[in-house]
């Protein structure tokens, strides 16, 4: 048995209106591999957050070398030893490779003139030490991506930490270069560091790793040796949970095709089909990065379609911007409301009729009475809760800019809607409410191709389920067939 | 819901410090306040402010232009030259007024169509129109007689309707028209929506493109506007006109409140940001300070101003 190099006990971190992590246990062990597993959404980063001193408000402890400890900054957590290898990389491209490994921490001579050879030297040590063959005043830039994470892999040990997390460190690379990334690993359990390694492929969890934490809901599920479980057994530690009532299905009843998209195809995704109809909830499923949202901005004309064709009404509808998009009668509602879905500067009414604003205008002039109407009536409808319609979106909760972002779709009159993550970072109550919207939305026999994360959602609220990964749809499946099970098989099902 | 003292402060802050700015002038030179002396005073802020206007739309974007100064000074060169040669006044005018749209069009094309940085594209047409500038005139200044067009063209500069300047009319019309295209208009509400978030406005469905290209060509409509009043009142284009002004403008509009990134900020608040600057050489005129001087001075005081007006 192991050592204990650190321990997080009870941790519990809330957000305005929402329970992020609730109680989670979580452990790291000298010299081992800890997977952290986990649906999105089921607290996985919020917890490496509160680990590496980016939250530093929290409930619950973390004991790291028998000592209790708390950081109040990333920096301090990595003074400390603690490493994270981020999926998007923190490196800057256009420095050298020992320059990016001691950034922040250079060596220098006693005159205060950068030592630029013993950096070198240090550099070219670390990755000799790590078996990789890379010259140290290479730029990071010209490196491949598997490369570029060797190097923050150097980084880390250069800092001497005794705790590496990797987040999704597989992600981005190629077949071979995972057996090169698992060597250097098992390379890091030799020198007795601690690995947390975050990951969706769960193959690769059961090669690789000692240890499996479940986490789901924010909620501590399991922490089992590899050897205990197998992939089955996993996959319902993952998902395990009953539907509850919180998501009303309506049944619409028969009715036409009114959606088709044919062989869509661009650099995000590949060859895409299928067709909607009036009615119909539409359920896209899938991991993060899985080219859901793409598919939706394809639709949607904001990123431009190499080839492929979208029916609409039996009529072949072609969509080059937004813009067009919106006038044959589509809207998508943004994942990303502080990104590109809203617009939090300007103020609630602003933003509603932003995409429709042209209509409520005569000889070119705002009619602002009639703006503001049309405005009153959505936030009653919606029930947007605000002291004024005036008010900046930024100074309103998740649950309300949700519904801001809602109203601007709807207020455009769209027969089809691409809904993406509806209820990302919004309350319990407020979800509820959304739901309800979209199926009102719904039995206006409008169709609706709603996106997420959140397998209940989706379980929930679809008529037919999309299962996307890589850029492809690796299944379509029936209301009545879709459980959490057969979704994550389809996702993690071996190509070919 | 009462409102706080430093909510009004904050909300206009610009024409407070206009006002305390000109009480304090008129203690000190009592002189400052006589209505010949004011509507001096408005007749040499018009260009600034007329430039300013086009600049708001520009930064309001998120973008800027650095080439107006130059604009000015071409499409000056040109309609002294026709004014010379005794063209129509209208068609002066009108042709002045297309080089602007023209050099606007260039600079919103570049930075729309090849998605160039604004200060870069307007840093290289600045260069560029100055140059045009002095190829166009030889580097000597083109100056035409009160006769013929020049006449009418003189009138533009120097004469009044009404008792008021002709230049402040033009001005007060630019703002007009200036505060109900983006108060009032869908393009308006598009300007500031690009300003805040472009990616946003853009899924949207707003033309994101044409609205960035046509705010340079206001901007750049305007400078040959402003070029207009400066010729007529000179009789004449110099090589070196408007040199600077773009410096100027921006000042204008930030003094005025408007955020540098773009998205926040009103056009009203602009003309009394050129309103400072143009009392602020006025006042250090009336109290016979040197012009050496007088740069510096203006310089400390647009840097207090936008100290005073930064993000809490």
């Amino acid at each position: 048995m192991s050592e204990c190099v650190l321990q997080m006990k009870k941790v519990t971190k809330e957000f305005p209106g929402v329970k992020a992590l609730s109680d989670v246990d979580f452990n790291i062990y000298k010299g081992e591999c800890m997977a952290l597993i986990g649906e999105n959404g089921a607290g996985k980063s919020t917890l490496m957050k509160v680990l590496s001193g980016v939250y530093p408000k929290y409930e619950g402890e973390i004991v790291f070398r028998g000592k209790k400890v708390a950081f109040d900054t990333p920096r301090q957590a990595n003074e400390a030893g603690i490493a994270i290898i981020h999926q998007e990389l923190n490196m800057i491209s256009y420095m050298k490779i020992y320059e990016n490994i001691f950034l922040g921490r250079e060596i220098k001579t006693k005159f205060g003139k950068l030592d630029k050879k013993a950096m070198v030297q240090k550099a070219k040590e670390l990755m000799d030490e790590m078996e990789i063959d890379l010259d140290p005043n290479e730029e990071v830039c010209n490196l491949s991506l598997a490369k570029q994470q060797m190097v923050e892999i150097a980084k880390a040990l250069s800092m001497n930490a005794d705790i590496i997390v990797m987040d999704e460190p597989t992600d981005a690379l190629p077949e071979s270069d995972v057996k090169n990334l698992f060597r250097i690993i098992n390379g890091l359990r030799g020198k007795d560091i601690g690995v947390v390694y975050i990951s969706h492929k769960l193959g690769e969890v059961f090669e690789i790793c000692d240890r499996i934490t479940v986490l789901r809901d924010g909620q501590f599920i399991a922490e089992n040796k590899v050897e205990e479980l197998d992939e089955d057994a996993l996959i319902k530690l993952m998902v395990g949970r009953t539907l509850e009532e919180q998501f009303p299905h309506v049944e619409y009843g028969e009715s036409e095709t009114v959606f088709e998209v044919k062989n869509l195809s661009n650099q995000y995704i590949h060859d895409v089909s299928f067709s909607a109809k009036k009615g119909e909830i539409i359920g896209v499923s899938g991991l993060v990065g899985a080219g859901r949202t793409e598919l939706a901005k394809t639709i949607y004309g904001a990123y431009r379609a190499e080839s492929g064709q979208i029916f609409l009404n039996g009529k072949e509808i072609k969509s080059n911007s937004p813009k067009e998009a919106i006038s044959n009668g589509i809207y998508y509602i943004s994942e990303d409301r502080k990104g590109d879905g809203l617009i939090l500067d300007l103020d609630i009414k602003s933003n509603i009729t932003i995409s429709c604003i042209e209509k409520l205008t005569k000889n070119t002039i705002i009619q602002k009475k009639k703006e503001l109407e049309v405005c009153g009536g959505y936030r009653d409808k919606l029930n947007i809760k605000t002291p004024s319609i005036h008010q900046k979106i930024k100074n309103l909760s998740g649950g309300n800019q949700q519904k801001v972002a809602i109203a601007k779709g709807l207020i455009t009159d769209p027969q089809v809607l691409l809904i993406d993550e509806p209820t990302r970072g919004v309350d319990v109550g407020a979800k509820k409410e959304i739901y309800d919207l979209i199926n009102l939305f719904k039995m206006q026999g409008k169709t609706i191709i709603l996106i997420s994360s959140e397998m209940p959602e989706i379980l929930g609220m679809s008529d037919k389920v999309l299962v996307m990964h890589e850029g492809t749809i690796k299944g379509e499946v029936d209301r009545k067939d879709a459980t959490g099970e057969v979704i994550l098989e389809l996702i993690f099902a071996k190509r070919g | 819901m009462r409102k706080s003292v430093s909510y009004y402060v904050e909300k206009y802050r610009p024409i407070i410090i206009l006002v305390v700015f000109m009480i304090a002038i008129s203690i000190m030179r009592p002189e400052f306040l006589q209505p010949s002396n004011l509507s001096n005073v408005l007749r040499q802020t018009s260009v600034n402010a007329i430039i300013a206007a086009g600049m708001s739309f520009a930064i309001l974007t998120g973008g800027i232009d650095i080439s107006v100064g130059s604009t000015l000074a071409f499409s000056g060169a040109v309609s002294a030259y026709m004014v010379l040669n005794n063209y129509n006044i209208i068609v002066v005018i009108l042709v002045t007024l297309t080089i602007g749209v023209i050099a606007g069009a260039m600079n919103g094309l570049f930075i729309t169509k090849f998605k160039l940085q604004p200060f870069i594209v307007t840093l290289a047409t600045m260069t560029i129109f100055r140059g045009m500038t002095t190829v166009f005139t030889q580097g000597r200044p083109i100056s035409f007689k009160s006769e013929g067009t020049g006449i009418m063209y003189r009138f533009i500069g120097k004469e009044s309707l009404f008792g008021i300047p002709i230049p402040i009319i033009i001005m007060v019309v630019v703002y007009i028209l200036g505060y109900y295209l983006l108060n009032h208009t869908s393009f308006g509400r598009y300007i500031y929506a690009i300003g805040c978030n472009e990616d946003a406005a853009h899924l949207s469905g707003i033309n994101t493109k044409k609205v960035k290209f046509m705010a340079y060509v206001i901007n750049g409509c305007l400078a040959a506007l402003a070029a207009i009043i400066v010729t007529a009142r000179l009789s004449s284009a110099q090589p070196t006109a408007g040199d600077g002004y773009e410096l100027d403008a921006i000042a204008a509009v930030v003094l005025g409140g408007t955020s540098l990134a773009g998205g926040r900020g009103k056009i009203t608040g602009t003309i009394i940001g050129a309103m400072i600057i143009g009392m602020l050489s006025n006042a250090l005129n009336l109290m016979d300070v040197s012009s050496y001087y007088q740069t510096i001075i203006k310089g400390l005081v647009i840097l207090v101003a936008v100290l005073l007006d930064r993000e809490k």
